[in-house]
């Protein structure tokens, strides 16, 4: 349960309706509040991550190139104009959509450890983006620099509608059965892409595992923009979806009694969620645990409305992805280490809190 | 019957179930009259649940259910649920939502309609009349596991149904909150015009409360009527295997006074 709720929950014995209703205002004020506070803690780690780096800008010339780029030398332009800018802002995107995907998937399979990395999604790119680099595979008459991203994107897709096929094949509501067929798409794709590993070349192998470790070096001002695009053009379905998703948290057979077609709003969301982990792995490769966590941190601040959560799931997401991206810069000096391990490595310990903090839900 | 009457449900052979397994098996009913509250009994596995579901449209079923002459079974889901709610048997548990967020979510999750009142106000309005105002900032996992049934049953009067189907409402109920619920149900039933049907294992409670009664056994009807034309010590016999009398006290409600279960008995020497 939220902290907000847990403050504001005692008895209110004697309290007429209208009294009630006031304090339930001022609940939802708390809440904007903490939305509102979690945005701009994203806005100051985004700060954080373009003011670091191992080049020799201070962050005092970084703020004053932002703001007039003549004062930087060429060379200095370009690391503050082509490496940093869109390395934060693929940061910010991408824990965006990835903690998104992650709050709606965990609502709709009613499973707490869903995610998009969780379910195979990420292990299905990583094989799309292995038959790319190491066979030359992928969709003819595409510029070469897409080819790896597009293939991630087409099988990481896939992944998700073929466990919405087989989970609309099983008998029941098929939650259990969407979660069980995720981890056996996990290892069978993990298998697939070793397989390949094992055959490709020694360069290409190389290229492969500096993919599948999941690095923003990768961002250009290109797929910014279309991380951008796909994160607004997804994300008002998934504003639209709150009231239903919120109302599935009282159980299946109620939301439906509700009006809610239970099976028509897992079919829309795991398309967004595919559509959103797909882009977001197909540019940046394997983050793991921020589509975990991020939703968890918005739990715990913010309860499960879904009209809450949702967006400060998206804050939450931002934020721990800009700060990994910053530790990922500063935690061995001198070197830039693919920020995939910093959320790895750093979301272990956050996730075992998370479960031990809440017995009930993990 | 060549057309459905108005201000009645009428359920006429009806089959639900599950993938092969037959669990209603041509239940007809007599017509169910608004502002009337039904008893739904029947020992555990009979299919009142199942019978509920299906009368809900959540689960697949044949034959007819009409409502003031309007054949409910094959409408889209949100017609059937904008007419009929389902309060299930179970609240799930681990969710992060407050009494009050729960009760204006039952509205808001199908759209708010054309009522002027925000799902708030009509919330609070609903906690009110259940007694339970005090609870509506409570989280949903720190209540009681009464204080959760009349939550549940306030997520459902709160969209305000035409038919309202209620899964054990009272199971978890002290002697105190049992009367009241009932009474509020009925009160309900009354001034809404609503049909209520509700499962009830208490048959003394049912005895009590509801205008009808309809027996349920092996997913078919055992008996129907009155209160006291459909639990008889021949009924208990028969469909909950207990030798019973059925005697009027001095107050004139029905007493129910189960001597033995026929099964174990000893015969007497
Ligand atoms: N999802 C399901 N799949 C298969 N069979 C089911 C399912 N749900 C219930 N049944 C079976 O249908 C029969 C009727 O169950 P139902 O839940 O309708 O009984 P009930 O009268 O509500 O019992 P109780 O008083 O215990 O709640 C039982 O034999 C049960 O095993
Ligand atoms: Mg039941």
């Amino acid at each position: 349960m939220s902290e907000a709720t847990r403050r504001h929950g005692a008895h209110v014995a004697g309290l007429d309706a209208e009294a009630v209703l006031g304090r339930y205002r001022a609940l939802v004020r708390r809440r904007v509040v903490i939305v509102a506070g979690m945005a701009l803690v994203g806005l100051a780690a985004f700060a954080c991550d373009l003011v670091t780096g191992p080049s020799a800008l201070t962050p005092v010339q970084v703020i004053a190139g932002l703001l007039s780029p003549e004062s930087l030398t060429p060379p200095q332009r370009a690391i503050v104009f082509q490496v940093r800018l869109p390395y934060a802002l693929m940061a910010v995107l991408v824990g965006a959509a990835l903690s998104l995907a992650g709050a709606e998937m965990q609502t709709i399979l009613d499973n707490p450890l869903a995610s998009p990395f969780t379910l195979g999604v990420s292990s299905a790119a990583s094989f799309g983006a292995a038959l790319a680099i190491v066979l030359g595979i992928g969709i003819p008459g595409l510029p070469t620099d897409w080819i790896v991203p597009i293939n991630a994107f087409v099988f990481a897709f896939g992944s998700v509608m073929l466990l919405q096929a087989m989970a609309a094949r099983a008998r029941g509501s098929g939650v259990e059965t969407v979660v069980l067929l995720g981890i056996a798409l996990v290892f069978a794709f993990n298998a697939l892409v070793a397989f390949v590993q094992f055959l490709s070349s020694q360069e290409a192998l190389q290229q492969l595992v500096f993919w599948s470790m999941g690095s923003l070096s990768r961002a250009t001002w290109g797929n910014v923009g279309v991380m951008a695009l796909v994160l607004l053009l997804v994300a008002p379905f998934s504003w639209l979806a709150a009231g239903r998703l919120t109302s599935l948290r009282l159980g299946e057979d109620r939301a439906r009694s509700f009006g809610v077609d239970v099976g028509r709003l897992r079919f829309a969301t795991l398309l967004r969620v595919s559509v959103l982990a797909a882009t977001s792995v197909a540019f940046v490769g394997t983050i793991g645990f921020v589509g975990l966590v991020g939703p968890h941190i918005a739990r715990l601040l913010i309860g499960e409305d879904h009209r809450f959560l949702l967006p400060a799931s998206v804050c939450s997401g931002a934020v721990v992805m800009s700060l990994a991206s910053v530790a990922s810069k500063t935690l061995v000096p001198g070197v830039l280490m693919p920020v995939g391990i910093v959320t790895a490595i750093v979301g272990v310990p956050v996730f075992l809190l998370l479960v031990f903090r809440k017995p009930g839900r993990a | 019957m060549m057309t459905g009457q108005n201000g009645m449900l009428e359920v006429v052979d009806l089959h639900a179930g599950y993938p092969r397994r037959k669990v209603i098996d041509g239940v007809t009913l007599p017509p169910l009259a608004r502002g009337g509250v039904h008893a739904l009994v029947g020992p555990n596995a009979a299919g009142k649940s199942t019978l509920m579901r299906a009368l809900a449209g959540l689960q697949p079923a044949s034959g007819s259910v009409r409502l003031d002459g309007e054949e409910l079974l094959g409408l889209p889901l949100a017609a059937h649920a904008a007419r009929v709610t389902y309060m299930p048997q179970t609240l799930p548990s681990g969710v992060g939502l407050n009494v009050l967020e729960s009760v204006a979510g039952a509205v808001r999750a199908s759209g708010k309609g054309q009522d002027p009142r925000t799902p708030e106000q009509r919330a609070l309005g609903v906690l009110e009349r259940a007694g339970i105002l005090a609870l509506a900032l409570e989280g949903l996992d720190r209540l009681s596991g009464g204080q959760r049934q009349l939550v549940s049953l306030a997520q459902s009067l709160v969209r305000e149904p035409r038919v309202l189907l209620l899964d054990e409402p009272i199971s978890a109920l002290d002697l105190q909150h049992q009367m009241r619920v009932m009474r509020l149900v009925r009160e309900l039933a009354r001034e809404r015009g609503m049909i209520v049907l509700v499962v009830l294992h208490d048959l003394q409670i049912a005895a009590r409360w509801a205008d009808g009664i309809v027996m349920l056994s092996s997913g078919a009807v055992a008996a129907t009527g009155t209160p006291a034309e459909a639990i008889t010590p021949m009924t208990l016999a028969r469909v909950y295997g207990v030798d019973a009398r059925v005697e009027r006290c001095s107050k004139g409600s029905l007493q129910i006074i189960v001597d033995d279960d026929l099964h174990t008995a000893v015969p007497r020497t």
